[in-house]
């Protein structure tokens, strides 16, 4: 078989990052797609950061967060994260940025727990707002809390469920009944007392328009 | 005094066979599209296969407007409440179509997180079977619905 042609990564990416982070923080790896590169823990929030704001950069947009779990073996988890550079349309006027795709590589042991007794890795929500939903498919499905995360819940599992279902040691089926009832998101006053405001809001606005003064007529008209 | 010869066509029939002809000929179904069985079920109510030929053609998009529930697709276990409160916002009587494998026993997704069978949520009159079903084959689901419907007795 031939062997893929093998995607470089960025000197320039490499260069940046290491000088304004810490050498260590970022370690380039092959990849056959686009630019691929691990990056340690502790160090993701300040590379992102240098990532999306630095002027040759401006990798501003946050594609996808998604996980691997490699289980049984150690580091278990690998959170994988793609961003993207939108070009010049985009760009702050001060900095010269190249359209371009990048993929980052964060390894989570499953030996060092921490929120909730679960794998942790640092939330980027404070740097893109849209990790927000992508982070909570993550922590959903990979059972992996995101320090930092303002909002972390279940987001495609029903709210009750336990386990994490795409964990390889997850069962395919779990043979037991299904729900057939749901708590209202409302409670019975709750629901009285919004129904009770939209009519007055409805009479009130009646009220008001019968007191609007008929517009005199005019030779216009 | 002599009774009037009757003028025109006269049928005579009970109140019970009356009622239960007029249920079946316009059976209204909710519109409830799970999955790609959803595709073959508007085949079903569009015009090449025109189920308003058997009185069922108003999809409505209330279920306090409907008497029938097609259920069209796998139901994840997230959905299965959804169905049952759909479903008991109906108003009697009401009946239920499960359509397809995925509706009536799981199909090819025996996991976690699909119902294996909508039975187990709402009672189901007809299942249909296919993956998806043929239009056709829903159109047999609904004549078969309409004989149990024609069968039913109001006194039972």
């Amino acid at each position: 078989m031939e062997t893929p042609v093998q995607i470089p990564f960025d000197a320039q990416v490499l260069d940046l990052v290491r000088e304004r982070v810490f050498a260590d923080a970022i370690e380039p790896t092959p990849a056959v797609d686009m630019p691929t590169a691990y990056v340690a823990r502790e160090h993701l929030l300040a590379v992102c950061e240098t990532l999306r704001d630095h002027p040759a950069l401006q990798f501003s947009f946050l594609v996808e967060i998604t996980a691997a779990d490699y289980h049984p073996a150690s580091p278990r988890f690998e959170i994988v994260y793609h961003f993207a550079c939108l070009g010049e349309a985009f760009a702050q006027p001060s900095g010269a940025a190249v359209p371009r795709r990048l993929r980052l590589k964060v390894r989570v042991p499953d030996n060092d727990l921490g929120e909730q007794s679960l794998p942790w890795a640092h939330s980027l929500t404070p740097l893109w707002p849209a990790a927000n939903w992508l982070e909570r498919e993550v922590f959903d499905l990979f059972g992996v809390a995101f320090t930092g995360h303002p909002d972390l819940r279940r987001i495609l599992t029903p709210d009750d469920w336990t386990g994490h279902p795409l964990r390889k040691d997850y069962p395919v089926q779990v043979r037991k009944d299904a729900a057939s009832w749901s708590p209202m998101q409302l409670t019975v006053e709750e629901f009285a007392a919004n129904v009770r405001a939209t009519r007055a809001a409805s009479a009130a606005a009646a009220r008001s328009r019968a007191d609007e003064p008929v517009p005199a007529r005019t030779d216009k008209d | 005094m002599t009774l009037e010869e009757p003028q025109g066509s006269i049928l005579t029939t009970s109140v019970e066979k009356m009622v239960q002809w007029a249920r079946r000929s316009a059976i209204w179904p909710v519109t409830f599209g799970l999955a790609c069985c959803a595709i073959e079920m508007m085949a079903m109510a569009a015009g090449r296969y025109d189920v308003a030929r058997f009185g069922a053609e108003v999809f409505r998009g209330s279920p306090r407007q409907s008497d029938l529930m097609i259920v069209a697709g796998r139901l994840s276990r997230k959905m299965a409440p959804v169905l049952r409160r759909i479903y008991d916002q109906m108003p009697e009587p009401k009946w239920v179509i499960s359509m397809g494998a995925c509706a009536s026993c799981g199909g090819v997704f025996d996991n976690y997180a699909i119902v294996q069978g909508v039975d187990q949520i709402v009672p189901v009159d007809v299942f249909v079977p296919g993956c998806p079903p043929r239009p056709e084959a829903l159109i047999y689901g609904i004549v078969q619905l309409q004989r149990k419907i024609d069968k039913q007795r109001m006194s039972a």
